[in-house]
């Protein structure tokens, strides 16, 4: 499309008619309508259903954030779209599988110390396997920055791309030997059990077996430590990255790496670190998202990791409210959109709202505009 | 207009009849099986696919990831009328051949009336086209409806050999036509964004196309897709002849649009769009023209990847795959059109031959963990691939080399991504 400028301002109504700016306005408006119109009318009809949709688009927006979080950083440092990122999620599901089923981490305050009531107990071993997934993925992820990322940092990006991409495979397919993962789908045991509340007037707790009664929404404890755990990560992130000196170098070696490494910062140090953080975040994810979907699988990274990453770009890539934001989006559109227009056309219809989003905003909804470099 | 020959023009097109001529007789005399003719046929499809991308890639600097989404929809539409000839039914070929018309017509026609109008903002025009091309497609089912009968009857008149190759050959064309279509009206408000936000519109594309597919018989009506259980009964109509003919047809292609102005000016944009801008080259024309270009060659290369099993499943098209592609071009060296080739071939036997049949037994579930590894460790080697600035003498003739991307300062934006 040409530029027009040079150009007078429209003035009259007919004018403004003739340059038909607002065709794509007026469509656009009418497309929004509609899925709201779809979505509103269910949702009137049935309220308590509607809130379940909505409780679920949350919890898996929570985990889309978590996985966006690591894409968003790392492209903002080294504007690497890092593909490996959604299998290192995978790996993090699986440490934590081999950490409650086979070690027993999740028990290991109850065995010590057997006196303690078992919530608290199981509330903090979750928290350990958490933890030491997060820890293992962050060691991953320096281990490729290290062997995969580092040596290519000066050569075109196409090339870490598609490094990335071998990393993504590789990982992929090793997990899937036998003697590594497994090639099959494992049922995951969750570290604590699940019990179930329903909101009808008040909150009641569901006793196994008895019947739910009409119009109450159902919410688990799943819900709350997922919530909870992404909340307090993100504010976690949020603090180191805008409170302490790491971050304040995080920052400015996303701004101008040449001068950051001037000014005496550590550059290859905040990159491994960035690295680290992201893939501790998807690492996290990757635990909250197989106690929320109990089958873990080798490739169970690529789906959620796309989802992730559309929800990176949808926000604006490099920025890490835009991530937290587009996730949110995304986990909201995945599952109104399963629920109320078309199940099997959801990740047609994730992508759709992406691609409308970058036309009206060709960044991402907190993207910074490009700067032209010379 | 009488024009000596040069000397590598003949030694190119001498090479290229020896090298098919070698091919073919050990086909025919049965020393390569079906299997090994499979992979050369492959090699030779992923050529087309990942020339495509070069040109789009390599030459213009658009990062697309959308070329295997263009592949699928060549493959599908060209799979669709072959399968239904077989029944003796030409109305894929109808409908197909009237639809690829109108919707051509009514794109040319839209762009020289929306070119009249200044200062149509993207999303406007983009939304007429695709109230145009519906309204289209429309009357093109219905004409196609009406041409169904004598069509069917004409091509029934010949002898059936030579009319499934003539079907086959439409298919070829329109599948390709198809994916071009597709991508003048995607690339219309997609190509206008900065370089990985495109590759991610693209890539968008492709994950929309493979949702459609697998949904193609339930939401569609397409029933002899069989949505996601994958489509059976292509006839397998791809030799080594057709897809060595379509190579050859696209190389040339190729080659001789970078030589013309239009190609000094695709590259240009590639090397610097403001710059180009600057130059008085218009500089969204030739980002569109590559690119429907590129999708054009995806298209018929879908076309013929379709009619070598006979098999497709939407599992196939799936958005992992269109970094194969990718991977080939870079390997190859990205902007050189030998090096593609080779890659693409050395791909197809690498993956499909040498990881598949030399495993060693108990290992063949190592063939994915090896071929990254093989990736990661040539990467690393050799960044900039296998064969970059090496070309055939007859396709080199004055190619700018690729600006060195390693000279640039950390961080900067542009065509690369």
């Amino acid at each position: 499309m040409q530029t027009n400028l040079g150009q007078a301002a429209p003035r009259t109504f007919s004018e403004r008619m003739l340059r038909g700016r607002w065709i794509g306005k007026v469509m656009l408006v009418a497309l929004l309508a509609y899925a709201a119109w779809a979505v509103g009318r269910q949702a009137v009809q049935a309220p308590a259903l509607f809130m379940e949709q909505v409780k679920n688009g949350l919890q898996l927006g929570f985990v889309y954030a978590m996985i966006a979080l690591g894409y968003t950083m790392v492209y903002g440092i080294v504007r690497l779209i890092n593909f490996a990122h959604g299998d290192v999620f995978m790996v993090g599901a699986f440490v934590s599988y081999f950490a409650i089923s086979r070690v027993n981490l999740h028990l290991w305050l109850a065995s010590l110390m057997p006196g303690l009531p078992e919530g608290l107990s199981l509330l903090v071993g979750t928290v350990t396997v958490i933890l030491l997934a997060m820890v293992t993925c962050a060691f991953l992820a320096v281990v490729i920055e290290r062997v995969a990322y580092k040596p290519l940092r000066t050569a075109p990006r196409i090339s870490a791309l598609i490094t990335a991409i071998g990393v993504s495979f590789f990982l992929e397919y090793f997990g899937a030997l036998d003697f590594v993962f497994s090639p099959d789908f494992i049922t995951y045991q969750r570290p604590f059990p699940v019990q179930v509340w329903y909101i009808k007037g008040g909150i009641h707790p569901l006793v196994p077996g008895s019947e739910v009664p009409a119009g109450s929404v159902l919410f688990s404890n799943i819900f709350i430590i997922i919530a909870l755990t992404s909340i307090f990560l993100l504010i976690g992130l949020n603090f180191i990255v805008r409170r302490t000196k790491v971050g304040r170098a995080m920052r400015a070696v996303a701004y101008d790496k040449p001068t950051a490494r001037l000014m005496g910062i550590n550059v290859d140090g905040i990159i491994s670190i960035t690295f680290a953080i992201g893939a501790a975040l998807a690492g996290a994810g990757g635990v909250l998202y197989a106690i929320a979907f109990p089958s873990i699988v080798f490739w169970m990274g690529i789906i959620p990791g796309l989802k992730a990453f559309v929800a990176a770009v949808l926000g604006g890539i490099g920025s890490i409210p835009g991530a937290f934001l587009g996730a949110m989006i995304m986990g909201q559109a995945e599952t109104l959109s399963a629920a109320y227009i078309s199940t099997p056309m959801r990740d047609a219809i994730a992508f759709a709202i992406l691609i409308l989003v970058l036309l009206v905003r060709p960044t991402g909804i907190l993207g910074e505009t490009e700067r032209e470099k010379a | 207009m009488a024009r000596r020959l040069d000397r590598n023009t003949v030694l190119f097109f001498g090479g290229a009849l020896v090298l098919f001529a070698v091919v073919q007789v050990l086909i025919s005399v049965g020393v390569l099986t079906d299997y090994y003719s499979n992979i050369l046929r492959i090699g030779a499809v992923m050529a087309i696919v990942s020339l495509g991308l070069n040109l789009i890639y390599g030459f213009n600097g658009q990062f697309s990831l959308g070329q295997w989404g263009f592949y699928a929809i060549g493959a599908y539409a060209a799979a669709d009328l072959t399968y239904r000839w077989k029944l003796h039914d030409a109305s894929g070929v109808a409908v197909l051949l009237m639809v690829v018309l109108l919707v051509g017509v009514a794109l040319w026609g839209l762009g020289r009336l929306l070119s009249k109008i200044r200062g149509l903002d993207i999303l406007s025009a983009f939304g007429l086209y695709l109230v145009a091309v519906f309204a289209a497609a429309v009357v093109g089912v219905r004409l196609g409806g009406l041409l169904t009968g004598p069509l069917t009857s004409v091509l029934t008149a010949l002898p059936a050999g030579l009319a499934s190759q003539i079907v086959f050959f439409i298919a070829i064309i329109l599948g390709g036509l198809v994916a071009a279509e597709v991508a003048y009206l995607f690339g219309l408000p997609v190509l206008t964004l900065g370089s990985d936000y495109f590759g991610i519109a693209t890539l968008g594309l492709t994950v929309i196309v493979k949702v459609l597919l697998d949904n193609s018989d339930t939401m569609f009506g397409f029933e002899e897709m069989k949505g996601a259980r994958g489509m059976i009964g292509i006839p397998h109509q791809t030799t080594w002849a057709w897809v060595f003919f379509f190579l050859m047809i696209v190389v040339v292609v190729t080659r001789n649009l970078l030589h013309s102005s239009e190609g000094r000016a695709i590259i240009s944009v590639r090397e610097d769009e403001i710059a180009s801008k600057a130059m008085g080259i218009n500089v969204a024309n030739y980002k569109t023209l590559t690119f429907v270009l590129g999708s054009l060659f995806a298209g018929i290369a879908g076309a013929l990847y379709a009619h070598i099993n006979g098999f497709l499943h939407p599992d196939n098209f799936n958005f992992i795959r269109s970094f194969d592609p990718m991977i080939i071009i870079v390997f190859g060296g990205l902007g050189s059109v030998t090096g593609t080739v080779t890659a693409a071939f050395g791909w197809a036997i690498l993956l499909e031959g040498v990881l598949r049949l030399f495993l060693p037994s108990g290992f063949e579930t190592w063939r994915f963990v090896v071929y990254p590894l093989l990736l990661l460790i040539m990467m690393l080697l050799r960044p900039s691939g296998l064969l970059g600035g090496v070309e055939l003498p007859f396709l080199k003739q004055l190619m700018p080399p690729l600006r060195a991307a390693a000279k640039r300062p950390e961080g900067a934006k542009g065509g690369q991504a």
